[in-house]
């Protein structure tokens, strides 16, 4: 074909540009902004160069927030996705139990994610929650007022609770795409439960999964508003991920070059751990 | 390889059949030679592709038995049959190379690698994929695919049947013929028995020893190609098969006398017809003459097709289609006449025989 080059062409993307421009580049360029000056209040600001970046990287405080946040999102990663999976291949495919299945998967997502922190802060409470109270009454030692496991586990358990739907969804819209011919082919061929998955189902929910993946990555590294609802980061440092350290540091505790440089060190650690999935992910794709 | 037998077969979706019309396939009762090539012919909606799945063994008949060589299979899983089916969208595992999706049948059945490399390798150039074989499978075109998923029939040598669901449909036109000749041509070499679902007549005729035509979940006619063409045994194979369909006009029978309208056709037999019964007279617009002599017609619009024209025209009122020779004149003041041996007469729409 042809390729017709007009530069008119340029104003059709014009509005997008404007509204990235003023949702993402400048916001993100004030945050630059900041992040390379220092500042002692009555807007006047002095250059500090790379100073705020290097006091952020070198801190042990950072890597703590981010080595938690790493295992966060490997531990729900590994039980959301299998989970997930498991989920929507038992669902029904047809009849009434469909739409049940759908709303009922569907519930947990259309709760905000302070009302999902503050259901679970209650629920886990020991003195009036029922979770807290019947765990205590069975003898467990459950607190995440005070233990950090505790604290941990009711953490994963609400992200597990809230989000798995999510994964379930998109890996159900995978199955139902697939035709009934394959699965009578599998049956001719002799096909196990096994090979149906492997060979049939796996390689149709890949695109899905692939989605799956990237976005509970990129919402459990993010992940602030449970925890701050649930533990506030508590008890001492054990939940404060790389995002409640931020809020701390630019609101709680007014750095706002440290702050900034954080930021921007979190947003390229998201960006480039999604590029190294993305690009992973779908290479494997093209040769498989 | 294997005889089929169709035991008084009959199947209903629903599951308390009311009536004969909640039957989707109607009563079926036959026995399919072992080593023949069937093809099951009908519109959409026949029950064609419900009773192949009845002899795969992916639908359960609500009645009746099935039996290859002589032994019920009713009750056993497709797998369990042993039969192999090729699907109407190809279907191909398409992570794996052409070789692994050949070898998948026989690696389910625990077949020795060696085995498996021996009888994979002779599929592969049967079904002429030399030379794909190490091929991811996704790539490849339509055609190639719908090979793979024949292969994977092939390649267990000991299939009862190979069963078609429309294997052509989205085949492109020039490769369907490719494609149709190459299973014939393997039905011939290797004996397997074949069923081929399509609703493509050219398709069925030219595939089949033996078509079974379907109409509203029965089967109205089993016969050879020559068979359905000469002597309909219902009017719909009159329509369905043949371009343009047999001619049907009613008729009023008195003796070995028809008449239509105001015309008489002389019968070369005398009828027996139950009285009350709606009588019709077909013809084949092949067996049709145009000429000076014999019946009017008028002629409405002549269609040339290049081989021959297509003269349509009304016959006592009647829309009648006459072939004519490409170069066959038309006369000015058109007559027809009927071959009398080509002549079919049917009683409520069902032939009636000349030995009747």
């Amino acid at each position: 074909m042809e390729k017709t080059w007009n530069n008119k062409a340029w104003f059709m993307v014009l509005p997008v540009l404007v509204l990235v421009a003023f949702s993402a580049v400048i916001p993100l360029m004030t945050v630059v902004n900041y992040s390379v000056q220092d500042t002692f209040g009555n807007n006047q600001f002095f250059w500090a160069g790379t100073d705020w970046y290097v006091e952020v990287l070198s801190s042990d405080r950072f890597w703590d927030a981010l080595t938690r946040n790493l295992i966060f999102s490997a531990i729900i990663l590994a039980i959301e996705i299998p989970l997930g999976i498991i989920i929507a291949l038992n669902m029904p495919k047809k009849g009434l139990g469909v739409p049940v299945c759908l709303v009922l998967m569907a519930l947990p997502l259309l709760i905000p994610w302070n009302v999902v922190g503050t259901i679970w802060q209650v629920f886990g409470r020991v003195d009036i929650g029922l979770l807290g109270r019947t765990l205590e009454a069975m003898g467990i030692n459950y607190n995440y007022v005070q233990n950090p496991v505790a604290a941990w586990v009711t953490l994963i358990v609400m992200d597990v609770w809230h989000w798995t739907s999510l994964v379930v969804l998109l890996c159900y819209a995978g199955l139902v795409s697939i035709p009934d011919a394959y699965y009578q082919a599998a049956k001719i061929d002799g096909a196990s439960r096994w090979s149906v998955f492997r060979y049939i189902q796996l390689p149709k929910m890949k695109r899905v999964l692939l989605i799956a993946f990237l976005l509970r990555f990129m919402d459990s590294f993010m992940i602030y508003t449970e925890p701050f609802v649930v533990t506030g980061g508590g008890p001492g440092n054990s939940t404060t991920f790389l995002s409640i350290d931020l809020v701390k540091t630019a609101i709680g505790q007014f750095d706002l070059g440290p702050a900034a440089a954080l930021s921007i060190i979190y947003f390229l650690i998201i960006l480039l751990l999604s590029w190294i999935f993305y690009t992973v992910m779908t290479t494997s794709d093209a040769q498989g | 390889m294997a005889r089929i037998n169709l035991n008084h077969i009959r199947h209903a979706y629903g599951a308390k059949p009311k009536s004969e019309n909640d039957y989707a396939l109607k009563e079926v009762h036959h026995e399919w030679n072992d080593g023949g090539a069937y093809a099951l012919l009908g519109p959409s909606g026949c029950g064609k592709t419900t009773l192949l799945n009845i002899i795969s063994g992916l639908i359960n008949p609500s009645e009746g038995q099935i039996l290859f060589d002589g032994k019920d299979v009713t009750n056993l899983s497709t797998q369990e049959r042993n039969i192999a089916q090729v699907f109407q969208f190809p279907v191909i595992y398409d992570t794996m190379t052409v070789y692994d999706n050949l070898a998948f049948p026989l690696r389910n059945r625990h077949v020795p690698e060696a085995e498996v490399d021996r009888r994979v390798k002779e599929t592969i150039e049967m079904i002429g994929l030399g030379g794909w074989a190490k091929k991811t499978a996704r790539g490849l075109t339509a055609d190639q695919k719908q090979k793979i998923s024949l292969g994977r029939g092939l390649v267990r040598n000991d299939v009862s049947a190979i069963l078609f669901d429309e294997p052509l449909t989205v085949i492109d036109p020039e490769m369907k013929w490719v494609l149709r000749s190459q299973i014939k041509r393997l039905h011939k070499q290797f004996g397997f028995t074949m069923v081929y679902v399509t609703h493509d007549q050219t398709e069925a005729l030219t595939f089949a020893d033996k078509v079974v035509v379907m109409y509203d979940g029965q089967i109205v006619q089993i016969g050879t190609p020559a068979e359905l063409f000469e002597r309909p045994r219902h009017t719909f194979v009159g329509y369905f098969i043949g371009s343009p369909g047999m001619n049907v006009l009613p008729v009023k029978l008195d003796g070995n006398t028809a008449t239509v309208g105001g015309e008489h056709v002389a019968l070369n037999f005398q009828p027996t017809v139950k009285p009350g019964a709606k009588t019709e007279l077909g013809i084949r617009p092949e067996f049709v003459s145009l000429g000076r002599e014999g019946m009017p017609v008028a002629i409405t619009k002549v269609e040339d097709i290049g081989r021959h024209k297509i003269v349509r025209a009304r016959f006592a009122d009647q829309p009648i289609s006459i072939i004519v020779d490409e170069d066959g004149e038309i006369p000015a003041e058109p007559r027809v006449r009927f071959d009398p041996k080509a002549i079919n007469i049917y009683a409520d729409s069902w032939r009636v025989g000349e030995e009747a």
